[in-house]
């Protein structure tokens, strides 16, 4: 624990940086090899769509005695079509068919309490019309559509159209994921998947609006100066929040966890594991890509701008200038700036070369930013507080 | 920068304290009812969706019509006797839908309830027949045969007189009688093939027509089964519409003996009634091969319900049926003309049935996950967070105690109904309030890092991290509002906790959690950096940190800023330059 906490406090001097904008290739084949085999099992696998989406009559029996076979054997005598018949791990059975009447589910719901030593009333039955699915999911969509419009007019007033544009990529990620991951494992898709891709939807947004408010943050006046370039303001932005993304990830997914535990273990299949599962799948996807997607995606777009443009350019002479500097004066000059830093760890950190921000120049531009907040040299600074 | 957000943290723990209680003396007055209403698969029951279809095809259903569906329905799940059925629309238009909810009632019941919820006409009945489908190639003789059941029909069906009694009888009779008769003869069956083809066509044995769902337009003609499958009725374009019945009830009779339903009809429903009995009530008995014959169908939704005959015209509106009822056949049938005609039709489109232990087996897995969910984030912010974790494990408390009291609150003024759907929701806002507090303590640990003394910290940490949580969390309300109106079904009881989890989520953040993190931070026992407060300088690893927190007076610190100032300004770094500035002479000073 304190490890992380060590780590977390040389992430947030960018003494220990992990470079997770300039590495955005890796990031993105990364993603793109998981996209793949999302998009493809998707394509040739298709969704196992549940019966409120194909229409049919379901029947969850608790602790049944019967076989499976004598449990379909009833079902399909007395409906005459498919039955799929599957069991949960505490013995609750689940018999699916064909689309039945009212008064034949009652009739089979018996049959099938007879046969399975339970009670006709005990058994839960769902009856769903074929078209109340396609109803549902179009519902569904169109609060989508309309969510993502508002969304991203927000986005756009509160940050910038880019991280609109960044925060959307993220999303589409981790919906195409989670929905991949269904295909893949031919998990069955009911309206509780729905509710927990939508969920994902707003937890994905979120985790990425946390990020990228560091990240404004970060790079507030970033123009007028020549410290850091936007690219790597933007990273440190995700090194700082790094430990908080994945205390938050965990602290997230131990109830999602205990959903799963308990409905695998007391419930068998049914609406909370249907949920905790697609939740699990995306909340994980939602944390890796507001830090290995959305920000890089974002410092790409910035990258086009003018601005930003010729601030990495002036960052670059400056740094070429300095470099000249350094050579110039004593060999051990380095170590000199790290002692009178004041940080004892700091060695690790200064490992820093000409062509990436070295921590003195991240902590420059904190200055720069926060004013009269963060002083590393506190012998000199302090007083200004 | 914005100015530092809580100078007195009492205020807004005391506001907090007085809305809870305020809340809870409301919830929980005595008296009351302050139970969480469950939703049916926490409870177990019978759940019905329906989706409205315009009667004329092509045509959009209004609010008023889905209002008048949602009314004339929970009538009649009212008649139940069930507290706490529940009927509600979800989306409007053509794409509306309803949602019939019944807690403890099997599916049977519910279902035949709302499946029949169709439309109600009144039929003069032209011939009754067997319930067997007739080979279009036998000979008429084929009709006598249904002779042979029509006695047992006539049985079931019962009598009909007028309230007014029998003085106002047969006078008229005859020359209206007449006068019908020779118009209908025109449209009878014999003389449309197609539609004698199709009556006779009918099995009345094969259940899917007895299940309701046929077409029945009222200026047609129609040939329908009767609700238990022994009869077929040819019956003529409808008399009364089901909107004409004012009011229908269950009575005993006055003998006490048995029990009659009776019937009142607005001004035109009455007039209608008035020439149909008069004309019918002359007729020949039903059954006895006469056509047309004494009797009017009651059909509700293409079945024949009850098909009594008349004893006497009956003038004025009110009417009674008379028959071998028992008191819940009395009490279906008055509910049925009551409640019958709806301005829309209705197909089913889900029927969930949960029994009462699946139900309450869901509602405790949904409380264990969430206690072990919850015991986990607690167990997990403890180590991290160490006392900054006590806060946020009591901030999670008191948000849980916050939403109970919401989802109580709600229950008891717009219904709200606990699903398992919602359960998940709150299990899942579990992780997602608890980000509230890692993004502020991350900040305010931030914040020490760069040196500033717990106390200020404690306020600037928040100042930033307020930014944060306002914006994110804004995002998910959004996510919640939208859903919640646009979605149906079991999405729109996730919709409404999230939304509600989101909004507490912030309560918690800016009247609790921040206001205890200040006035803890006066304590000695924080400031002093202990290892357990979870902000130790050594874990935290600043120097600066452990200035700031070494506990020394804000004078001590003040004190020692002016020194170093004087040191600092002799070693030639003049504090006095601007940002600018100091970044480009950095490289100078080192080296």
């Amino acid at each position: 624990m304190s490890g992380i906490t060590g780590i977390g406090q040389r992430l947030y001097r960018g003494e220990v940086s992990y470079d997770f904008v300039g590495r955005w290739k890796r990031w993105y084949v990364i993603s793109a090899l998981i996209l793949l085999v999302a998009i493809g099992s998707l394509a040739f696998r298709g969704l196992n769509l549940g019966i409120e989406f194909r229409g049919g009559a379901d029947f969850a029996i608790p602790s049944a005695t019967c076989s499976v076979a004598e449990a379909r054997d009833v079902a399909e005598a007395e409906t005459g079509g498919q039955t799929i018949v599957t069991v949960a791990t505490s013995g609750n059975m689940r018999v699916q068919t064909i689309p039945l009447t009212s008064d034949e589910s009652i009739a089979l719901a018996d049959s099938l309490g007879a046969a399975c030593g339970v009670a006709g009333s005990d058994i839960t039955v769902q009856v769903v019309g074929p078209t109340w699915g396609a109803e549902i999911s179009s519902k569904a969509l169109q609060g989508l559509g309309i969510f993502l419009v508002l969304v991203t007019i927000f986005l756009s007033i509160y940050f910038e159209w880019r991280m609109a544009v960044g925060a959307l990529v993220a999303l589409a990620h981790d919906l195409v994921i989670t929905v991949g991951i269904y295909a893949l494992f031919g998990l069955e898709v009911t309206p509780a998947t729905a509710i927990g891709v939508l969920t994902i939807l707003a937890y994905s947004l979120y985790d990425t609006v946390v990020v990228y408010d560091k990240v404004k943050e970060n790079t507030r006046g970033i123009a007028g100066q020549s410290v850091m370039t936007y690219d790597e303001a933007a990273n440190l932005a995700v090194n700082q929040t790094v430990v908080r993304s994945i205390n938050t990830s965990i602290t997230s997914l131990l109830p999602v966890l205990a959903i799963i535990l308990v409905g695998a273990g007391l419930l068998g299949a049914g609406t909370l594991l249907d949920l905790a599962v697609a939740l699990a799948v995306g909340m994980a996807a939602g944390t890796y890509s507001s830090i290995f997607i959305a920000t890089p995606v974002l410092a790409q777009l910035k990258r086009q701008q003018p601005e930003m443009k010729a601030l990495a350019a002036r960052v670059q002479a400056r740094r070429k200038q300095a470099a000249r500097t350094a050579s110039s004066t004593t060999k051990s000059s380095d170590e000199d700036a790290a002692d009178a830093d004041g940080s004892s760890d700091s060695g690790s950190g200064a490992k820093s070369s000409q062509q990436t921000a070295s921590p003195e120049a991240l902590r420059e531009l904190a200055r720069i930013q926060s004013g009269d907040r963060q002083q590393p040299k506190r012998q000199s600074r302090r007083k200004r507080r | 920068m914005a100015p530092p957000a809580t100078s007195k943290p009492g205020r807004s723990l005391i506001a907090l304290v007085v809305l809870l209680i305020g809340g809870i003396v409301w919830a929980f007055w005595p008296g009351s009812d302050s139970s969480v209403r469950l939703g049916l698969d926490l409870q177990g029951g019978t759940q019905v969706i329906l989706v409205p279809q315009p009667v004329v095809e092509g045509t959009e259903i209004t609010e008023e019509q889905l209002a008048q569906t949602v009314e004339i329905i929970r009538a009649r799940v009212d008649g139940l006797g069930v507290a706490e059925a529940e009927v509600t629309t979800q989306g409007s238009g053509n794409s509306a839908a309803i949602v019939v909810a019944v807690p403890g009632v099997g599916q049977d019941r519910v279902v035949e309830l709302v499946q029949r919820t169709a439309l109600l006409n009144f039929r003069p009945v032209w011939n009754v027949l067997s319930p067997f489908p007739i080979d279009a190639a036998a000979d008429p003789a084929a009709e006598g045969d249904s002779t042979a059941d029509g006695d047992s029909a006539n049985e079931s069906s019962g009598d009909t007189t007028s309230e007014d009694t029998a003085a106002n009888a047969t006078a008229q009779d005859s020359a209206d009688q007449g006068g019908v008769q020779s118009a209908e003869i025109v449209q009878s069956p014999e003389n449309t093939p197609e539609f004698q083809a199709e009556v006779d066509a009918l099995s009345c044995i094969d259940p899917v027509n007895l299940a309701g769902g046929t077409p029945d337009n009222p200026v047609e003609w129609l040939g329908a089964c009767d609700q238990t499958g022994v009869q077929k009725y040819i019956m003529e374009p409808a008399f009364i519409e089901g909107v004409s019945v004012t009011d229908a009830n269950a009575q005993l009779t006055q003998q006490g003996i048995g029990w009659v339903v009776t019937l009142e009809f607005d001004s035109e429903g009455a007039g209608a009634l008035a020439d149909a009995s008069t004309r019918l009530s002359a007729l020949p008995e039903c059954g006895t091969g006469a056509t047309p014959c004494n009797a009017f169908a009651i059909v509700l939704d293409g079945v024949v319900v009850s098909a009594p005959r008349f004893n006497e015209p009956i003038i004025g509106g009110q009417a009674q049926i008379e028959g071998d009822f028992n008191a819940q056949e009395a009490r279906d049938l008055a509910n049925v003309l009551k409640y019958g005609a709806l301005p829309v039709t209705l197909e089913v489109v889900d029927i969930t049935s949960v029994s009462a232990t699946v139900g309450g087996d869901q509602l405790r897995a949904g409380i264990i996950a969430g206690l072990i969910g919850l015991a986990l984030v607690s167990i997990y912010l403890l180590l991290y967070y160490r006392v900054l974790g006590l806060v946020a494990v009591l901030s999670l408390g008191v948000a849980g105690a916050l939403l109970y009291l919401f989802v109580v609150i709600f229950s008891k003024t717009i219904g709200l109904t606990l699903t398992l759907a919602g359960v998940a929701g709150a299990i899942v806002a579990v992780g997602i309030t608890a980000d509230s507090f890692i993004v502020y303590f991350e900040r305010m640990r931030d914040e020490l890092r760069d040196g500033r003394s717990l106390r200020q910290a404690c306020d600037s940490g928040w100042v930033r991290a307020r930014r944060t949580l306002l914006a994110a969390d804004f995002v998910t309300l959004l996510a919640a509002v939208v859903l919640y109106f646009l979605s149906i079904g079991s999405v729109r009881g996730f919709a409404f906790i999230l939304g509600l989890t989101t909004v507490i989520d912030l309560i918690i953040a800016f009247w609790f959690t921040h206001p205890v993190v200040v006035l803890m931070g006066r304590r000695t026992f924080m400031q002093g950096g202990s290892k357990w407060s979870g902000l130790d300088p050594e874990r935290l690893g600043g120097h600066s940190a452990i200035e700031s927190l070494a506990g020394r007076s804000r004078r001590k610190r003040r004190d020692d800023y002016r020194n170093r100032a004087k040191d600092a300004e002799g070693n030639g770094d003049d504090a006095g330059q601007s940002d600018q500035q100091d970044a480009d002479d950095s490289t100078e000073v080192r080296s």
